[in-house]
């Protein structure tokens, strides 16, 4: 039923709790998982001046995930992470339907309410326009 | 590679031309109020916006990339312009621009992994707080009109985009306080009072200065700055850049295209410029990624000026220094303030000292000096940091030394001393440089020194564990030196 599935994650604690439930998904159809992280301008900018070069950077980015790089690895579930770039909505929108996974997976809110009510949620983006069945962890 | 030309610039027409509408309309009252910052009339930004973002359209090497009028630039021309008025701005335009043209021809843009990331972070803070300061002169005897309408103009700022994100939002405050100025009847300061508006396309001019040494002499610290500030801005946009769009591109012709719109910015009548980095942001969020856009954005800038020109002097001063605040909030790292007890002490004094040296001599290219200067001085005292370990072997008879780091000039001194030359009762001393690299004549001079040394005793020295490198270096200058030496 699931064998593909896609987990969009940011690195917090809170999508790991996302990953939890995407291996358990994965296992029940022995599926694989495709992890996107997405990078947006801000974070760009920001990254850029911070850091010396592209390998920095990349390694850097690579860490924040690590959390949820980890718990894949020893859940033993064939794995991929993808390093998207643009605004987080949009960019998992397109992979996901471009991609035609059999289920989309993404934390509820990484902000707080005030920053949730100003930006709007991207897991209400992704729900409304992915095409495939998406479950919302809370 | 006619593919490739036709993919830069026609592969994304609808979101190039959409994205270049948005940033004509944001580059508007930034090209206006760093004209005010240089101490120029608001076309000079105005020619210079649209020239250089033309010529970079086509000769740029970051599709995507917006350059223009900037603050940094604006910042380094004001006592040019205060001494020796426009035309010589013009000049030093034109030479800025063939010194950047140079420094693409021979492939320097390399030479800038040479400016630490704390050297950056410091310059886009200094510049943030210049362009603050720069702000406040225009609250010099004004009442509480200006302030409020200064608030006016940031609340609109920072609570639009919340509700509506098509439109930029500065311009809706520019056109929102100019109005309510207007309408109100507010007798404030517009754009018109401080300099002139002409609704024209800009005409090839040659500035008119005279052609001689003296000229250079003025015009040349100026052009240095400015081709150097310029380049460091543009290639630090084009990685971002090549970041947000997960491409690569060419910083030397980037640098041969900065140059060739700034030669022809100062023809036309514009002053200096270089990459902008919030605009670039803008562009590339607004769906541009092609060379279209940027030549987009110049186009219907010069078209908007040109059909509205009569309102755009109305604009209240007050509507611009609250954009202008806003540039500097923006362009500020706040996370490096925020964070400066967490990173390196070393990090955090360099990214100082660039702040610090820029804001006291208002000069950005002189606080990157200082910045990488320090830098050097910090990374030559961390690697010149050698490590030395000892034991004892052979019931006393032998002494065995590990040597860990660097041995150069700057190192030598701190090795030698790390020796005990004072026991007399070894017949051998092993000095192992497994972990070591030798660099240079001190370092071969440093084992000769240590050898004598240990000569007086009857020690003997042997030096074990060189690396291939070393090893030659200590024949071919070890030999000479013992030749001449003893």
């Amino acid at each position: 039923m699931y064998k593909r599935i896609l987990l969009a994650t940011d690195g917090s604690d809170h999508s790991l709790r996302s990953t939890e439930h995407a291996i358990h998904l994965a296992k029940c159809s022995e599926g694989t998982i495709d992890v996107v992280f997405v990078i947006d301008g801000d974070t760009s900018k920001k990254d850029v001046l911070r850091h010396a070069n592209k390998i920095e950077i990349e390694k850097r980015r690579r860490e924040k995930i690590q959390p949820v790089e980890e718990r894949l690895e020893q859940s033993d579930v064939p794995h991929e992470v993808h390093m998207l770039h643009g605004e987080p909505g949009p960019s998992i929108v397109k992979f996901a339907n471009e991609g035609e996974y059999d289920c989309t997976i993404i934390g509820s809110r990484g902000l707080n309410q005030l920053q949730t009510l100003v930006l709007g949620s991207v897991s209400h983006k992704v729900a409304k326009r992915v095409e495939s069945p998406v479950m919302i962890v809370k | 590679m006619l593919a490739k030309i036709k993919q830069e610039w026609f592969g994304n027409v609808r979101g190039d031309v959409l994205a270049g509408i948005v940033v004509a309309l944001a580059l508007i009252p930034e090209a206006i109020a760093f004209s005010i910052i240089a101490g120029v009339d608001p076309m000079v930004g105005l020619y210079a916006s649209f020239c250089i973002a033309v010529v970079i359209a086509i000769l740029g090497g970051r599709p995507g990339m917006i350059s223009g009028a900037t603050g940094a630039m604006a910042l380094l021309m004001v006592t040019l312009v205060a001494d020796h008025g426009l035309q010589y701005l013009l000049a030093a335009t034109i030479l800025t621009g063939i010194l950047q043209i140079l420094f693409g021809v021979f492939k320097l843009a390399a030479v800038m992994k040479f400016v630490p990331r704390s050297v950056l972070v410091g310059f886009v803070n200094a510049l943030a707080i210049l362009i603050f300061m720069s702000q406040i002169e225009h609250f010099h005897g004004e009442n509480w009109i200006m302030y409020a309408m200064v608030g006016l103009t940031l609340a609109i700022i920072y609570i639009l985009p919340r509700f509506v994100k098509s439109v930029p939002a500065p311009l809706v405050a520019l056109v929102v306080v100019t109005g309510a100025v207007i309408y109100m009847g507010f007798d404030m300061r517009t754009v018109g009072d401080l300099g002139n508006l002409t609704q024209q396309l800009p005409v090839f001019l040659i500035p008119e200065i005279p052609l001689n040494f003296e000229t250079l002499q003025i015009i040349f610290p100026y052009a240095l700055a400015l081709a150097m500030v310029g380049i460091l801005e543009s290639l630090l946009t084009a990685n971002i850049v090549d970041d947000m769009t997960d491409t690569e591109s060419d910083k030397n012709k980037e640098s041969r295209g900065q140059g060739y719109a700034n030669v022809t910015t100062g023809f036309f009548g514009g002053m200096a410029g270089c990459a902008m980095i919030g605009q670039s942001v803008i562009n590339v969020k607004s769906g541009g990624t092609g060379r279209l856009s940027s030549l987009v954005a110049g186009v219907f800038l010069m078209f908007l000026i040109i059909a509205l020109g009569n309102v755009v002097v109305q604009i209240p001063m007050a509507a611009l220094v609250g954009v202008m605040i806003m540039v500097s909030i923006g362009t500020f790292d706040w996370s490096s303030a925020l964070n400066i007890h967490k990173v390196p002490k070393t990090d955090a004094a360099v990214m100082l000292t660039t702040v610090v040296t820029v804001v006291v001599t208002h000069d950005l290219s002189k606080g990157v000096f200082a910045g990488v200067l320090l830098s050097a001085i910090f990374f030559a005292a961390k690697i010149s940091k050698v490590k030395v370990t000892e034991q004892l072997e052979q019931n006393g008879a032998k002494r065995n030394y590990y040597v860990e780091g660097q041995i150069f000039f700057a190192s030598v001194t701190d090795f030698v001393n790390k020796i005990d030359y004072t026991e007399n009762t070894l017949d051998v001393v092993e000095i192992d440089l497994t972990r070591a690299h030798l660099w240079d004549d001190s370092a071969i001079g440093a084992l000769d020194k240590i050898e004598g040394k240990f000569e007086n005793h009857g020690t003997t020295v042997v030096y074990t564990g060189l690396n291939s490198e070393s090893q030659e270096l200590k024949e071919r200058i070890g030999g000479l030196s013992k030749a001449s030496g003893h």
